[in-house]
């Protein structure tokens, strides 16, 4: 006979009441748990999307006449009159605070030349960054070597160009290594050149028009990391570019407090549900506690008994409450169908916040009823039967 | 030897002109191993007084000694662990807790205890064949008759073998039969050396008693030692 088995026998008892303050907690907790992975799995979705983004900050030359439009590739004739960045300073870009945050560093020089008697814009990149930065390109044939070119859609098109033919550039013979697939960007009027051949090009040996930065930046702030690479790199205009990811990552985080504002409604709730429960059975309770009393019990002792029974619905309701939030947001996501992939796995970390949300919550709440209990007269409580 | 000292023991409700004076200002001792009797009108004052000296009803006039202690001077933890130790209670309407088996009521002084289990199932089966019912350990309350329910709140409040037994009525709900039982099971233990002080409405159960105490409006009518105790005693 110890105090734990009058909790456990009371529980058993009043079977009704123990389930209602069960689903009181078990609703609580698992719409913190359901939202708390559903931002979580969202989150990270995106975060994942971004570095499929590409580019997220450009490096350009410090000029006043320059009408930028994206990434400074402005047709209009006037942006690549442009003073040249020097590639050897691109290494300065490893030492920045956040240089672990960086995914690709692309280096572009660009150029106008006459392309079997057109003028063309043509720009030399790296292509090993090309897989980072262009995650959209779909490239019919393959990235280019030295002296050969890789055709955007309507260059080709304009051109009248396959793969394999070959073309005059400003003199030089190139030969076509493929053609990238409809962008609907400014890539599709380009040319691309392997970086030494456009240098070479346009008498731009060592230097380079401008930089495309991809940086992964989940948790740093772009501003943080725009204002590093501007350090190191006085002579150059960095920029963060605005993408649909950062409106998404805002309509998350909107989202993400009006769902926490939800949870804290619904834990505030599922808290009354265990206090004026917890009440009614204090009351219905009033004999026992007497005898309780009456036998020698401190008023400890009581609210042992009470906040033990509040423990053990708490901590089952934990672990439900987990369960049933994972299956719901895993319904959520699965339902949402938003590109998230794969099963939302067990957070062992998560799973014991939510078994001890449920126990501050659940004993939280019983702290009224248990001191109640406690405060019972005992000769009162006899009497009165 | 004073055992139990009552000293200008009082206790009125409400305050001013409506306050009743349920018991005033009681003078009275009694010493180990009395069986005595409190008879009295209902209404007169017995529960009260018997409260006060169950350390569950504060005085509001008066001191109460029970072995040397000054009872009322108690912290509230002091008290719970004053009347566990010195106390054992017995309720006319059993008070027994309807989802634990008839040995897990008799166990339940000892739950804050610090003995072992099987050290408190031992205590409390033996106070269980004390009052004959050793063979209903495992029922619940519901599943016996209102003389075992009595016999099993009388094993529970001498489970912790407390020098002093009170009881309240202990036989307003049974039959002559069952009364009878219970009266000479608390002769029993009175002969063990236990104090016993009971109320009672009846003459008979009375009769087992070595001393009555007749109250009338709260205060002490006569004080009486009887003759026919001995001879009860000796049948
Ligand atoms: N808690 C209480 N509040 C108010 N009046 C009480 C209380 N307890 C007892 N009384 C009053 O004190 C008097 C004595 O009551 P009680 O001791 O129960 O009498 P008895 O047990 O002799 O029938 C009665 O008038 C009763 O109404
Ligand atoms: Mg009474």
């Amino acid at each position: 006979m110890t105090l734990k088995l009058i909790s456990i026998r009371n529980l058993m008892r009043r079977k009704g009441k123990a389930a209602f303050i069960l689903a009181g907690l078990v609703v609580g907790v698992a719409t913190v748990v359901g939202i708390f992975t559903f931002v979580e799995a969202t989150t990270h979705d995106i975060a994942h999307k971004l570095e499929q983004y590409g580019a997220n900050i450009l490096i350009v030359p410090k000029t006043e006449n320059l009408s930028l439009s994206y990434g400074g590739l402005s047709l209009g004739g006037v942006s690549f009159d442009l003073e040249e960045i020097r590639e050897s300073e691109l290494a300065r870009l490893a030492t920045i605070p956040n240089h672990r945050n960086i995914a690709a560093v692309g280096p572009i020089v660009l150029g106008v030349a006459s392309v079997e008697s057109r003028r063309m814009l043509l720009a030399g990149v790296d292509f090993k960054a090309a897989e980072i930065l262009k995650p959209w390109w779909r490239v019919g044939g393959r990235f280019p070597q030295d002296d050969e070119v890789l055709l955007g859609a309507e260059a080709a098109r304009a051109l009248g160009l396959e793969t394999g033919q070959g073309l005059s550039v400003n003199g030089r013979n190139l030969v076509v290594s493929g053609r990238i697939e409809l962008t609907g960007s400014q890539d599709d009027q380009l040319a691309f050149l392997t970086l030494a051949t456009a240098q070479q090009l346009f008498a731009k040996s060592g230097k380079i028009s401008m930089v495309e930065v991809a940086a992964l930046c989940k948790d740093c702030p772009i501003e943080d990391m725009v204002r590093q690479i501007a350090a190191v790199l006085p002579g150059a205009k960095v920029m963060a570019i605005q993408q649909v990811v950062k409106s998404r990552m805002e309509a998350l985080a909107q989202f993400q407090k009006f769902s926490y504002g939800i949870s804290a409604v619904v834990l505030f709730i599922g808290g009354l549900v265990v206090l004026v429960t917890m009440m009614g059975s204090v009351r219905e309770r009033t004999e026992e506690i007497g005898i309780f009393r009456a036998v020698g019990f401190r008023r400890s002792h009581i609210m042992q008994v009470v906040f033990l029974e509040a423990g053990i619905i708490s901590a089952l309701a934990g672990v439900f409450g987990y369960g049933l939030g994972w299956a719901s947001a895993a319904a959520a996501l699965a339902l949402s169908g938003d590109g998230h992939s794969g099963p939302v796995a067990f957070a062992p970390a998560l799973a014991l916040g939510a078994v001890v949300l449920a126990l501050v919550l659940g004993l939280v709440a019983t702290v009224y009823p248990a001191q109640m209990a406690s405060r019972l007269d005992p000769n009162e409580a006899l009497r009165a039967l | 030897m004073s055992y139990i000292v009552a000293d200008q023991l009082g206790k009125s409700f409400g305050a001013g002109a409506a306050a009743v004076h349920a018991v005033s200002g009681l003078n009275f001792r009694i010493a180990p191993g009395e069986f005595v009797a409190i008879m009295g009108e209902s209404g007169a004052g017995k529960s009260t007084l018997l409260g006060m000296l169950g350390a569950m009803n504060a005085p509001t006039t008066g001191r109460l000694h029970v072995d040397g202690i000054d009872v009322y001077a108690l912290n509230p933890d002091r008290l719970a662990d004053f009347r566990r130790e010195y106390l054992g209670f017995v309720f006319q309407s059993f008070h027994l807790i309807p989802y634990l088996s008839v040995i897990e009521n008799v166990m339940l002084p000892l739950a804050v205890s610090r003995q072992g289990s099987p050290e408190k199932r031992r205590r409390a089966q033996e106070a269980l064949a004390e009052v004959g019912l050793g063979g209903k350990a495992g029922r619940l309350p519901g599943e016996i008759s209102g003389g075992e329910k009595e016999r099993v709140a009388v094993a529970r409040a001498i489970v912790n073998e407390p020098p002093v037994l009170l009881a309240d009525e202990p036989t307003g709900n049974l039959d002559s039969g069952n009364s009878r039982e219970i009266m000479r099971m608390f002769q029993r233990l009175n002969a063990s050396g236990m104090t016993v002080i009971m109320v009672t409405h009846s003459a008979e159960c009375s009769g087992y008693a070595g001393r009555v105490m007749r109250l009338s409006d709260g205060r002490l009518k006569t004080d009486r030692r009887t003759a026919v105790s001995a001879l009860r005693r000796a049948s």
